[in-house]
C-alpha cells in the first residue's frame, strides 16, 4: 500500500479537499449567505499581475467592478482599473450573517473596499460562489460521509449477525435486504421523503437526508459483509478459537471484524460518492437542504432557469467540483481493492 | 423451470404486497396531507374540506383505506389522485409510455456503443484503445447526471440546434405522421445522450472484463492453436461464452427502465413518470407515488426474471444443473 502512488495521491488530495471544506470559515472570504445586491451574477473577478502600463507586480491586484445598468452577466460587468486594489493575505474582516454583523475573524485573503473579490463569481443574490462552494461542501461532503457511515454501521451489524448466526436471523435479514434492493433506489428515497414534512430548516433537512439515505442503503453492504463473514466463519483459526471455548463476541471482535474491515473500508469509498450524489440530487430537486444555506445541489438549482443556464457558466461550479472528487474517491477505492485483493468479492 | 417461474411470481406478489403495506404505514405516520395543504387556500371553506375528507375517505381508519385502495387496484385504477381528480392509472399510463420511449431508445443506444467498445478494449488490452476507454469511462463515471443534463441543455440553448426540452413541438401534431416522428426524434437526442452517458461506463467495463476473462481461457488458446481466424474466434466462440454476466446486466438495465431516468426527465422536462412523481411528492399526492414505486419495483423484478429465463435458455450449463 505504501508503494502504491495511486493510494497516496488520492488519499492526500481527498484529505486536502476535506480540510479546505472544514476550514471554510478561514478559507472562504465571506459568509455564504451574505448578499451583495449590487453584484448580482457577477462573473469571476479577474486577478491581475500586470498594471495598465504593463508593469509586473508580485502582489496580485483586482480592479473594482460593477454591474452596468440592468444588464447582468459577463457582458454587463465592467472593470475600472484606474484605482486597483491589491489582494491582501491573512486579513481580519467582519462578516454579515442574516443581517447581523459578526465579530471580525481571520480570512486567508481579501481585498479592501470598494473592490470585491469573487473567485468564482456570484449568484443571483450576489453571494460569493467560492464561499458558498466551501460552505456547501460541509453540507454535501458531510452528508455523503455521515450517510455512508450510518448505512455501513447498519450493514456491518446486520451482515455480521446474518452471516455469523445464520438460521432464522440470516433468513429474516436477507429477505429484508432483498425487499430493499427490489425497490429502485431513488424512488425509495423519494417515497420516504414524500411522507415527511416538506418544509424543514437546513439542519433538520440535513439530518433527515442522512438518515433516509443511510436507512435505505444498508442492504448492499450487509449482503457483501454477510458473504465475507460466512467464509471467515469456516476458517481454521476461527474453528480453533471456538474449540477453545471463545465466546461469539470475542471471535467476532478478534477474528471476524478484521477480516470484514477491509471490505467495509472499500465499500465506504464507493458509497460516499454515491451518497454525496444523492444529497446533491435531492437538494437540486428542492427536497433536501434549502436556501439560504448552501449545498452543492441547491447551488445548481438556479440553472433550471434558462436565462441563468445560457449566460452564467460559473454557476456550474458546484457540479464541476464533484467530478474530481468522485474521481479521487473511485481511484482511492480502486487502490484499496488492489491492496486487499478484494476483486473477487465485488464480482 | 416452470415451477421456478411460478414461485418467483408468487414472491413478486408478496413483495408488492409488502411494499404497499409499508407505503400506507408511512402515509399514516406522516404529518400533513393533501387537504392540509389545501387549507392554506382562503377560497376553500372548512365545510368543503370536511366534505372532501369524507369523499376521499380520509376520515376512515387506515385498514379501511387500504382495503379501498386494494379494490381500486383490482378495478385497475391504482388509487385516486387528489391533485388531478382522476384515477391514477390513466395518468400513469401515458407518462410511463413516454418514459419507455425515452429509456428504451437510450438502452439500445448504450448497448450498441458499449458492446463494440468493450470488445475493442478487451482485444487491445493494455494498448492505447484500452487506455482511452479506461480513462473516458472513468470520467463519465465521475460526472454526475445532473451536470451532464444541464450541460447538454446549455449546449442546446447556446447552439439552438436542439429543442431545449419537452417531447414535441407545439405544432407537431398538425403536420402529419412523418414530421411528427421526426420531431420526436429531434427531441429525443439530448435526453438519450444524457442517459447513454450515464449508463455507458458501467456497461463498457462489464463487457470488457467479461470478454477479457474469456479471451484468456484455455479453450480460446486451443482455438487459436487450431488456426481459427481471429474474427471467427471472437464472434463464434468468445462472445457467447462471455454472454452470461452481460445478460444479468441486461436484466438490471431493463429493471431500471422506468425509474432510471427520473432526474434527466425533470431537467429536460420530458413528460415522463419522473416529473409526475416529483410533482406528487411536492403536492402530497400519495397514491401516485405509491403506484409509481410499485410499478418500478415490478419492472426491476421482471427485469431480473427475464435475465434468469434468458440465462436458462442460452446457457446449457445452467439448464443441466437445474434438471
Amino acid at each position: 500500500m505504501i508503494k502504491n502512488p495511486k493510494f497516496w495521491i488520492s488519499a492526500v488530495a481527498l484529505a486536502l479537499i476535506h480540510l479546505a471544506v472544514i476550514g471554510a470559515a478561514f478559507f472562504a472570504p465571506r459568509d455564504p449567505t451574505e448578499q451583495n445586491r449590487d453584484f448580482s451574477m457577477a462573473p469571476p473577478t479577474r486577478i491581475h499581475f500586470f498594471d495598465s502600463r504593463g508593469q509586473f507586480h508580485f502582489r496580485p491586484f483586482v480592479c473594482p467592478g460593477a454591474v452596468e445598468g440592468r444588464r447582468i452577466g459577463p457582458s454587463g460587468y465592467v472593470e475600472d482599473c484606474s484605482n486597483p486594489s491589491p489582494v491582501r493575505f491573512l486579513v481580519s474582516r467582519q462578516t454579515i450573517r442574516n443581517g447581523n454583523t459578526l465579530k471580525a475573524s481571520w480570512h486567508l485573503f481579501g481585498v479592501d473596499r470598494p473592490a470585491q473579490i469573487f473567485l468564482m463569481g456570484t449568484d443571483d443574490y450576489g453571494r460569493d460562489l467560492f464561499s458558498r462552494l466551501l460552505y456547501g461542501g460541509q453540507t454535501s461532503l458531510g452528508a455523503g460521509l455521515l450517510a455512508a457511515g450510518f448505512s455501513l454501521t447498519l450493514g456491518l451489524l446486520l451482515g455480521c449477525v446474518a452471516g455469523y448466526f445464520g438460521s432464522w436471523a440470516d433468513d429474516v435479514i436477507m429477505r429484508g435486504a432483498e425487499l430493499f434492493m427490489a425497490l429502485p433506489w431513488i424512488y425509495l428515497l423519494f417515497a420516504v421523503r414524500a411522507f415527511l414534512p416538506l418544509h424543514l430548516d437546513a439542519r433538520e433537512a440535513f439530518l433527515l437526508l442522512i438518515s433516509v439515505i443511510g436507512l435505505t442503503g444498508w442492504a448492499r453492504p450487509a449482503r457483501l459483509i454477510r458473504g465475507v463473514v460466512l467464509s471467515a466463519r469456516q476458517r481454521g483459526y476461527v474453528l480453533a478459537a471456538r474449540g477453545f471455548g471463545a465466546s461469539s463476541a470475542s471471535i467476532m471482535r478478534r477474528h471476524i471484524l478484521p477480516e470484514v474491515s477491509s471490505v467495509a473500508l472499500t465499500q465506504a469509498a464507493l458509497l460516499v460518492p454515491q451518497y454525496i450524489l444523492a444529497e446533491v440530487t435531492f437538494s437540486f430537486l428542492g427536497l433536501g437542504v434549502g436556501e439560504p444555506e448552501p449545498s452543492w445541489g441547491n447551488m445548481l438549482a438556479s440553472l433550471q432557469t434558462y436565462s441563468v443556464l445560457e449566460g452564467h457558466w460559473w454557476m456550474f461550479a458546484s457540479g464541476l467540483a464533484l467530478v474530481p472528487i468522485f474521481l479521487l474517491f473511485y481511484s482511492f477505492a480502486d487502490s484499496l481493492l488492489g491492496r486487499f485483493q478484494l476483486l473477487d468479492v465485488y464480482r | 423451470m416452470i415451477s421456478a417461474v411460478t414461485s418467483r411470481f408468487a414472491q413478486t406478489l408478496l413483495l408488492l404486497f409488502g411494499v404497499s403495506v409499508l407505503a400506507f404505514l408511512f402515509i399514516d405516520l406522516a404529518p400533513g396531507n393533501y387537504l392540509e395543504e389545501m387549507r392554506l387556500n382562503p377560497q376553500i371553506s372548512e365545510k368543503t374540506l370536511v366534505a372532501l375528507r369524507a369523499e376521499y375517505g380520509l376520515d376512515r381508519p387506515l385498514a379501511v383505506r387500504y382495503v379501498f385502495w386494494l379494490r381500486s387496484v383490482l378495478r385497475g385504477e391504482l388509487g385516486f389522485s387528489f391533485a388531478y381528480n382522476s384515477p391514477v392509472w390513466p395518468l400513469l399510463k401515458t407518462r410511463a409510455w413516454n418514459t419507455l420511449i425515452l429509456t428504451v431508445t437510450a438502452l439500445l443506444t448504450s448497448w450498441m456503443i458499449a458492446i463494440p467498445a468493450g470488445i475493442l478494449a478487451a482485444v487491445r488490452v493494455g494498448r492505447w484503445q484500452d487506455r482511452t476507454t479506461a480513462v473516458s469511462t472513468a470520467f463519465l463515471l465521475a460526472t454526475p447526471d445532473v451536470l451532464v443534463g444541464l450541460a447538454l441543455l446549455a449546449f442546446a440553448l447556446h447552439t439552438r440546434w436542439f429543442p431545449s426540452g419537452g417531447m414535441h413541438a407545439l405544432t407537431s401534431t398538425e403536420t402529419g405522421m412523418l414530421a411528427h416522428a421526426k420531431d420526436l426524434l429531434v427531441h429525443l437526442v439530448l435526453p438519450v445522450t444524457a442517459l447513454t452517458a450515464g449508463a455507458l461506463p458501467v456497461l463498457v467495463r462489464h463487457v470488457r472484463s467479461a470478454m477479457l476473462e474469456v479471451l484468456t481461457s484455455p479453450f480460446i488458446l486451443a482455438a487459436r492453436g487450431h488456426g481459427i481466424a481471429r474474427a471467427g474466434i471472437l464472434i463464434r466462440h468468445a462472445l457467447p461464452a462471455a454472454a452470461n454476466p452481460l445478460i444479468s446486466l441486461l436484466g438490471v438495465s431493463i429493471g431500471t427502465l422506468l425509474s432510471g431516468s427520473l432526474l434527466i426527465e425533470v431537467i429536460m422536462s420530458w413528460p415522463g413518470v419522473g416529473p409526475l412523481v416529483l410533482q406528487a411528492v411536492l403536492e402530497r399526492d400519495p397514491y401516485i407515488v405509491i403506484a409509481a414505486i410499485m410499478f418500478s419495483a415490478l419492472f426491476l423484478i421482471t427485469g431480473n426474471l427475464l435475465a434468469d429465463i434468458l440465462l436458462y435458455t442460452v446457457d446449457p450449463r445452467i439448464r443441466r444443473t437445474e434438471s
